[in-house]
């Protein structure tokens, strides 16, 4: 019934996310938390695979890993003097936060175990869903579509905006 | 032994769980913004990871669309939060969130 | 249910086990090999040269919009190549939409091209002034 291969890579990559995912929250420096989240979005795209989503797999290689992370390097080196060590961030109210982390964690995990209803259905998804996207995308979420592209041309704007923005006034003359 | 080795529904779920707890570990307790920003990011994949599970195991397209729009999302969310974190780091020479608690300079 | 991967999702897993396999290289090296450090050790090689300052300088605010733009365009492909795929059956119903989607989306290139975010900052020349040609400095700023 169950494929070992399937099951072992299967664990490979949930065992890389979640530990990953711990070592970008508890790492105090924020450079290898950085490149832990690189792994992270590696293995979640992986999962993504598991679950048919091979577009969205890739979707998420190339906006998580090709910008967002890129974004958030280029974040690090603006905003810290790496020279120094002030890389190192401290830890905020650290009790209240592994209280709330045991408390949310056992709430969802109760809460999915402990539910019946997640009968599979007959009709899973299989296969490649990239056509389905793309019909899906010019028929039911034709709106949504567009209201993307508008949502990017907000946030390019005024992102550049911000970035362009200088309290010195020597950028632009 | 059947329920480890036959995935199923609940390791997606349990594996989604763990990472929103981490991530909103992360936007609690750490100082440095750009770190509670990857909190953020770890929240928004928790959450893409259950559209996906849910959409798989019930075969629509709902929760795979709404994903892709999750990701859309999450790119312009991170470029306008992190311009924002810079002009912060003009401004104060810090990008300590507990610090920063004046609206002018 | 059946347990079997789509076809292209059996060549990611397999790209994706290659990243994790010479990461784990890697980590294993870390993890095994003895670390002794010393100022020579991990002094910067370069060429010989003796090496002045840190590589970790601090980058000019023009990469951030460079980058930016990229992730906007980036994400623009994401939606257009499921697009692509389906054009054929849709029409022109899938052409004017495409259109209005990649149009509006131009108009912050056009924006950040006007606003000269796609001019990289050149460092203000520092020639030698002649005194044969003084005029040729002030035409070639643009704002």
């Amino acid at each position: 019934m169950s494929n070992p291969t399937y099951t072992a890579i299967f664990y490979l990559f949930a065992a890389i996310t979640v530990f990953s995912a711990a070592f970008v929250v508890f790492s105090r420096n924020v450079i290898y938390s950085a490149f832990s989240l690189l792994f992270t979005f590696f293995g979640i795209a992986a999962l993504y695979v598991f679950l048919s989503a091979d577009f969205i797999a890739v979707t998420q290689v190339v906006v998580y890993v090709g910008g967002i992370l890129v974004l958030l390097l280029f974040g690090v080196m603006f905003t810290n003097n790496i020279m120094d060590t002030d890389l190192k961030t401290d830890v905020l109210h650290a009790i209240p936060g592994t209280f709330l982390f045991l408390g949310i964690l056992a709430a969802l995990l109760f809460t999915f175990y402990t539910t019946n209803g997640w009968m599979p259905s007959d009709t899973q998804l299989q296969g490649s869903v990239v056509e389905r996207i793309g019909f899906e995308t010019m028929s039911r979420y034709v709106l949504p579509f567009e209201m993307a592209s508008i949502l990017l041309l907000a946030a390019l704007i005024g992102a550049a905006f911000l970035a362009r923005y200088d309290n010195g006034g020597t950028n632009e003359h | 032994m059947e329920q480890l080795t036959t995935i199923g529904i609940n390791h997606y779920l349990t594996i989604s769980a763990i990472l929103f707890a981490l991530g909103l570990y992360a936007v609690m307790t750490r100082k440095n913004a750009i770190v509670v920003l990857m909190g953020v990011e770890l929240i928004l994949n928790a959450a893409n990871i259950n559209f996906l599970a849910f959409s798989h195991y019930n075969g629509g397209m709902e929760g795979v669309m709404f994903s892709l729009f999750v990701i859309v999302l999450a790119a312009a969310e991170a470029a306008v939060a992190l311009a924002i974190i810079i002009n912060i780091y003009k401004i104060f020479k810090s990008v300590d969130v507990s610090s920063i608690d004046s609206m002018k300079e | 249910m059946d347990q079997t991967l789509s076809e292209f999702g059996n060549v990611f897993v397999f790209f994706l086990l290659g990243v994790v396999f010479v990461a784990g290289g890697y980590l294993t090296a870390r993890m095994l090999r003895p670390s002794r450090p010393n100022p020579v050790k991990t002094s910067t090689y370069e060429c010989g040269e003796e090496a002045v300052g840190s590589a970790w300088v601090k980058f000019n605010i023009r990469f951030y919009v460079v980058a930016l733009i990229f992730i906007i365009f980036d994400v623009e492909v994401v939606f257009l190549f499921p697009w692509a795929t389906v054009f054929r059956q849709l029409g022109s119903f899938a052409l004017v939409e495409a259109l209005v989607f990649a149009g509006i989306l131009i108009l912050g290139l056009v924006y950040a091209w006007v606003k000269g975010d796609l001019d990289w900052v050149r460092p203000t020349p520092s020639v030698p002034k002649m005194p044969e040609m003084p005029a040729s400095k002030s035409t070639s700023q643009r704002d």
